[in-house]
């Protein structure tokens, strides 16, 4: 019944919302005094709350990056966790200003779905894990055919699945469940032989079971998964502001200047590191997107450049040790690529 | 207003239309009809606007576009290459089935744990009363995840499948057991059926009218057995028993073949049986001990045995009170099926859920939930005011 009423709800505040979002989201976010966020209920290096309640990871800190950018101010975020159905209703009616949540970037949620995605802050893809344990021959994802499958509802993974094993001709059984922990629960108590998800997000979810040890990601990469931030459309300030706080993480990696350094950086003589920082005379950089010239700074200090975040999060730094593989710099043969800063 | 007096027939006297209390509840209904009409044209054309101002697409046209994704339980054929329409009928048939299967079990239990909360045996009572408070104090989540968590998820996996007779297994994916095949010639089996139902339906009738007449009995409900169960099995006989079984076998990851009940329906189809069976209890109960105890001493005083007097006079009498709040029973019982989605069993609310998020379609979807529940709930309302009004006492 609780589905039905939000459900209801959301329908019914989609109604009435619009209006009051189309008089600008920034303005909104800034007469509230805080950004509202909506991210995962807890998938780990994305965002999860720490053992003190504080939300941690790289979905969590693009979040601090847009407040930072707003408010000089990284700090003043709210969190909102969703489930994967929940999101999309979530941002539609404005409960929320930005979605951060380890969501796919496609066609029909950018179009028909009224949302638009800034960019993609993290290059993923579907894979699966199993466990070795208890089917130790097993070690391609094709040879799961007959296998019962676990999946969260609602996700692009549910539907890749699908297409996966059909174009494979094998045979699967689907056990959905809506929530991530219902999901990790039932494969934890062995209802299904395999979890399928976004492999980030198998490497973090593998480390809460009960012996992470035991499982495995299996090496196929089933899809395309690009994941990023979305905005609502039609307020295009709102969402020039979110897109370039995107890019400046990334410009700010390009040119050295981290959360240690970003003070000196100001003094530069750089011109490239001067203009992005705002210490450009008659400097605009900031003021053309409806923000203080020093924004960059301001994001920088929050939370540090892209690769600070995501070795902090998912890299090095976590227990998750991801490689930054396909999310390297373009310069160091990845794919994050930002437009200049000019 | 522009009303002048008109003569009117009230009492005698000339009284303005505007005092009339008759035409004031008019005026006062229409007025109260028209704001309403115009309050819900406002909230759908608001909604439209801003859905269109949002760039969000709506209709349901988006119900033929293929789903693209699997559903795990169905009755009727359906795969990734199927229509969302198709999605959620799979789904609307699966809540059909737990609510159906749900509503006939809880009845029977009910039934007998209602009898047996009255009954003179103090063992029997007082199990029959820690049952009731115990389910009937529950949240019925809590109900679900305790058979779901609790009871079924402990169970051994596939490998180690516990075997049970006649081929079927019992594991954490579920209970398997073989599955009939029909072969040639089959078809005589349900016709032997409906021969023996058809049967037994005019043995009754010539028993009643033969006891009417002469005071003689017959025997029967032996007889009905007889003829429902023999006149099939003499068909099997006669066709040379045309059938085989499909059983289930040990794979690499599960059992294949055979006939799958999965968890996820025994966990809620146990839950919502045992939930309510607690409430049908109370109501049962309540019933019975609504017939006043002089009905029981009469019966007595004519010679009826226990037995007979409770099956001939006080059960008719109570089954009049018990009917409407057993109504209501049933209609929660359907209702809470939809939390199904817990536990991810694919009912209508859980498709539906998926339907949505694939599409982004919230509106649409919510009204087909809502229109689907209203839809099931004034079914069986209206079925169960039927079975009321013949049930009813009939006054002579």
């Amino acid at each position: 019944m609780k589905y039905i009423i939000s459900g209801i709800l959301g329908a019914a505040t989609l109604g009435m919302v619009a209006t009051a979002a189309s008089a600008g989201t920034l303005e909104d976010v800034k007469a509230k005094g805080f950004l509202q966020c909506g991210v995962s209920t807890g998938l780990a290096g994305f965002s999860a709350p720490n053992d003190k309640g504080d939300w941690q990871g790289l979905d969590a800190d693009f979040c601090r990056a847009v407040a930072a950018a707003v408010f000089g101010d990284g700090t003043k975020v709210k969190f909102t966790p969703l489930s994967a159905k929940e999101r999309f209703t979530a941002l539609q009616s404005g409960e929320i200003d930005l979605l951060s949540r380890n969501t796919t970037w496609t066609i029909n949620r950018d179009t028909a779905l009224g949302l638009n995605f800034v960019g993609v802050t993290y290059f993923d893809g579907q894979g699966f894990m199993i466990n070795a344990k208890k089917l130790p021959g097993v070690n391609s994802a094709l040879q799961l055919s007959g296998a019962a499958v676990c999946v969260q509802t609602g996700t692009t993974t549910e539907l890749n699945l699908a297409d996966y094993f059909k174009a494979n001709k094998m045979e699967y059984n689907p056990v959905v469940f809506e929530k991530l922990e219902e999901v990790n629960a039932a494969y934890d108590a062995g209802r299904c032989d395999v979890y399928t998800t976004d492999q980030s997000g198998l490497y973090g979810i593998r480390l809460t079971l009960g012996s992470p040890d035991d499982h495995v990601v299996l090496p196929e990469i089933i899809s395309k998964e690009p994941l990023g931030p979305a905005v609502r459309q039609g307020d295009d300030k709102w969402y020039h502001i979110v897109k370039w706080a995107y890019f400046a993480l990334l410009t700010a990696e390009e040119l050295g200047i981290t959360q240690a350094n970003v003070e000196e950086m100001k003094a530069s003589g750089n011109p490239e590191v001067k203009r992005v920082l705002g210490t450009e005379t008659d400097t605009k950089i900031g003021t053309d997107l409806g923000l203080g010239n020093d924004w960059v700074v301001n994001i920088v200090k929050a939370v540090g450049n892209y690769g600070e975040v995501f070795e902090r999060n998912v890299g090095q730094g976590s227990p998750l040790k991801i490689a930054r593989g396909i999310n390297a710099l373009w310069t160091k043969g990845g794919l994050q690529y930002a437009p200049p800063i000019r | 207003m522009a009303t002048q007096d008109i003569p009117h027939d009230v009492g005698g006297g000339r009284a303005s239309l505007l005092y009339d209390p008759k035409v004031r509840g008019i005026f006062f209904q229409v007025l109260v009809i028209v704001a309403l009409t115009a309050f819900v044209w406002w909230i759908i054309g608001n909604t439209i606007e801003n859905l269109k101002r949002a760039n969000i697409a709506s209709g349901f046209a988006f119900l033929n576009g293929r789903a693209g994704f699997d559903v795990s339980d169905s009755l009727i054929a359906f795969d990734s290459d199927s229509t969302y329409k198709r999605a959620l009928l799979v789904g609307f048939l699966n809540t059909l089935v737990v609510a159906v299967a749900g509503i006939v079990t809880a009845s029977i239990l009910g039934f007998l744990l209602g009898i047996g909360r009255l009954s003179q045996n103090w063992l029997i009572r007082k199990i029959c009363t820690v049952y009731v408070e115990v389910f009937r104090n529950i949240p019925p989540l809590l109900v679900i995840f305790f058979w779901y968590f609790g009871v079924l998820s402990v169970l051994p996996l596939p490998k180690e499948s516990i075997e049970l007779p006649f081929g079927s297994f019992l594991n954490s994916r579920g209970f398997y057991f073989p599955k009939l095949i029909w072969g040639e010639g089959s078809m005589l089996v349900p016709v032997a059926l409906l021969l023996g139902i058809g049967m037994s339906w005019f043995v009754a009738r010539r028993a009643r009218l033969r006891q009417m007449a002469t005071g003689q009995t017959f025997p029967v409900f032996w007889t009905s057995l007889a003829l429902i169960i023999g006149l099939p099995l003499l068909a099997l006989a006669a066709t040379g028993f045309p059938m085989s079984f499909d059983f289930p076998q040990k794979s690499t990851f599960n059992l294949t073949g055979g006939f799958q009940i999965k968890p996820e329906f025994l966990a809620l189809y146990l839950a919502l049986s045992f939930y309510t069976a607690a409430f049908i209890a109370e109501i049962v109960r309540a019933g019975i001990k609504g017939v006043s105890k002089g009905q029981t001493e009469a019966s007595s005083a004519l010679g009826l045995r226990a037995g007979h007097a409770l099956r001939l006079v006080v059960v008719p009498q109570a089954l009049r009170i018990v009917i409407p709040p057993l109504t209501s029973q049933y209609l929660n019982l359907t209702k809470n099926s939809s939390l199904a989605i817990a536990i991810g069993y694919p009912d209508l609310v859980a498709v539906g859920g998926t339907v949505l998020n694939q599409t982004g379609q919230a509106i649409e979807i919510v009204v087909i939930w809502m229109v689907v529940y209203l839809g099931l709930s004034l079914i069986t309302s209206a079925f169960m005011n039927w079975f009321n009004a013949k049930m009813a006492l009939v006054e002579r």
